[in-house]
């Protein structure tokens, strides 16, 4: 079984998680640029975390035979931040052209305030000019109005819908999303969000078509194996092995098969190698 | 400089295909019209225009050899013009490997006066065999200090870049490296390690006396490994001479 988690925040992981998602079949992963626990209060943490998506942390995947990609935005939460948000959507462009770069992302809704919605607006144009697509996160709060005002949004700004993820639904939202054109994403987390069993339940009714299963897993509580999971209860209530690969590897493929930028041919690794002369070994190599 | 353009777009030509060559030209005549495109064009080059090395019989292990992203990158920067020394920080304090690679390359054929003196410095500092690589060339060494070509040197030896390969490194061979070198080679010996053969007609530019002497004593010292890694090391020497 092959998987590609198209959306996992592995800057805040450990190499056990490498380790054990490799272990369950994950072979590509988009990781999608986001907040981090904590506001950033220069431009410059933002510039040293995205040089970090598309150099360090694709080096440390590759270490583990994982195919790393990333998404480069500004993400809603900061986007209130007025006095960064100028200074962070300049550097976008130097940064959406690099390799790896597969999407515009996250972007949307978190409070639904104007400067979001600015900050969303302004980054749809600027993925246009990129020729990428762009993945939406919706609000853990009133989701249904965020995701109506996401799906409005997007159609005003007249953004093609099959290049377009809308990510975190619920049975409530997923519907409006597929309707819309949109791809439909799924955060399947342990304990909030979705879980694995209510996901084959909205895979048994609405298909496989446009849907994306991620595990969102970053720094809070979440599980970065929970794609597998996902793909082992759908196996228990009988969806075929060409269901699974559809779902969980073809479906991504497709989404951000857009960027043209997927790199998807097995990785060749030597775990002694180095990045800018750090390796992911700790201390003399134990020979064995 | 026209020299300069005229044969990297022959080599570029030569390596890449039409696609990648026209995107290029493209590229370049986009820059001559709107100089802060290459904010966005410059990340591109290497997927768009390809990385192989330039000269096809290059080894692509060879850290030396100009890649067509380097000649790319070194096209959009002459694109810059006298422009070319505004975007040359944030380019580079933007840029992933490759591009840092691409601008230090670019160095020598560019109208930026000492600007690019702090990118080296950055750029030897790091422990990134290309970025290293790429920075000591022609401009480093037209610029800088004698003790800062004797550390860079000294960097070489020590993460494994051929000394042969740093066009430029000849006239700026004081007596000051030729010893460090052969500091390095006596305490490798010491060691019992190797050392790379290319450390010697560094070292022969000035031979120093005392250290060579005492690479000489390591001959006969009663530790087997020792007395080996000493005639292995001066082995490479005389095969020089020979």
């Amino acid at each position: 079984m092959r998987i590609f988690d198209p959306h996992v925040h592995m800057t805040s992981r450990t190499t056990d998680d490498y380790e054990a998602m490799a272990a369950s079949g994950v072979k590509a992963i988009v990781e999608p640029a986001f907040w981090l626990g904590q506001p950033r209060t220069s431009v410059g943490s933002f510039v040293d975390y995205f040089s970090s998506l598309i150099g360090w942390e694709r080096f440390r995947a590759a270490q583990f035979g994982i195919r790393h990609h990333c998404t480069i935005g500004l993400n809603p939460k900061e986007a209130n931040d007025l006095a960064i948000r100028d200074e962070v959507l300049a550097v976008l462009p130097r940064y959406l052209e690099k390799d790896g770069v597969v999407a515009v992302g996250e972007i949307g809704f978190d409070s639904m305030t104007s400067a979001e919605e600015e900050a969303f607006v302004e980054q749809l144009a600027i993925a246009r000019e990129h020729e990428l697509p762009v993945l939406v996160h919706t609000p853990h709060r009133d989701k249904e109005a965020g995701t109506r005002r996401t799906l409005e949004l997007l159609e005003e700004a007249d953004f093609p819908p099959g290049q377009a993820v809308v990510d975190h639904n619920n049975e409530l939202t997923v519907g409006m999303v597929l309707e819309s054109g949109c791809w439909a994403g799924f955060s399947i987390y342990p304990f909030t969000k979705m879980d694995e069993h209510r996901m084959v339940r909205i895979l048994e009714e609405h298909g496989l078509e446009r849907m994306l299963v991620n595990s969102a897993a970053d720094w809070g509580i979440s599980d970065p194996l929970k794609v597998a999971k996902t793909v082992a209860a759908m196996q228990e209530a009988g969806f075929s092995e060409d269901d699974v690969d559809r779902l969980v590897w073809l479906n991504p493929c497709e989404f951000f098969g857009q960027s043209g930028r997927l790199e998807l041919e097995e990785v060749e690794y030597d775990r002694a190698e180095t990045f800018a002369g750090s390796s992911v070994l700790r201390g003399e190599r134990v020979e064995t | 400089m026209i020299a300069t353009e005229e044969l990297l777009w022959e080599q570029v030509r030569t390596r890449a295909t039409p696609e990648q060559v026209s995107w290029l030209e493209d590229a370049v005549a986009s820059v001559l019209g709107e100089p802060e495109s290459i904010r966005r064009l410059f990340p591109a080059v290497g997927r768009r225009a390809g990385r192989a090395p330039l000269d096809p019989a290059a080894d692509p292990a060879d850290v030396h050899a100009w890649t067509v992203d380097d000649a790319g990158r070194t096209l959009l920067l002459l694109a810059l013009g006298d422009d070319a020394g505004a975007e040359l920080d944030e380019l580079y304090r933007h840029g992933d490997t490759a591009e840092r690679r691409g601008i230090l390359r670019a160095l020598p054929y560019l109208p930026v006066g000492d600007a690019g003196v702090a990118l080296v410095e950055d750029a030897v500092r790091t422990n990134e065999l290309g970025l290293i690589a790429a920075a000591l060339g022609p401009y480093a060494f037209a610029r800088l200090d004698d003790d800062a070509v004797a550390q860079a040197v000294l960097k070489c030896v020590f993460v494994g870049i051929p000394l042969g390969g740093l066009d430029g490194l000849g006239p700026r061979i004081t007596p000051h490296v030729s010893r460090m070198l052969a500091a390095f080679v006596h305490e490798r010996v010491a060691a019992g390690r190797t050392v790379p053969a290319d450390v010697w007609p560094v070292i022969d530019r000035f031979p120093p006396e005392d250290e060579l002497s005492e690479i000489q004593a390591e001959l006969d010292n009663p530790v087997a490994e020792r007395r080996e890694a000493a005639r292995a090391a001066l082995a490479l020497r005389n095969q020089r001479s020979t």
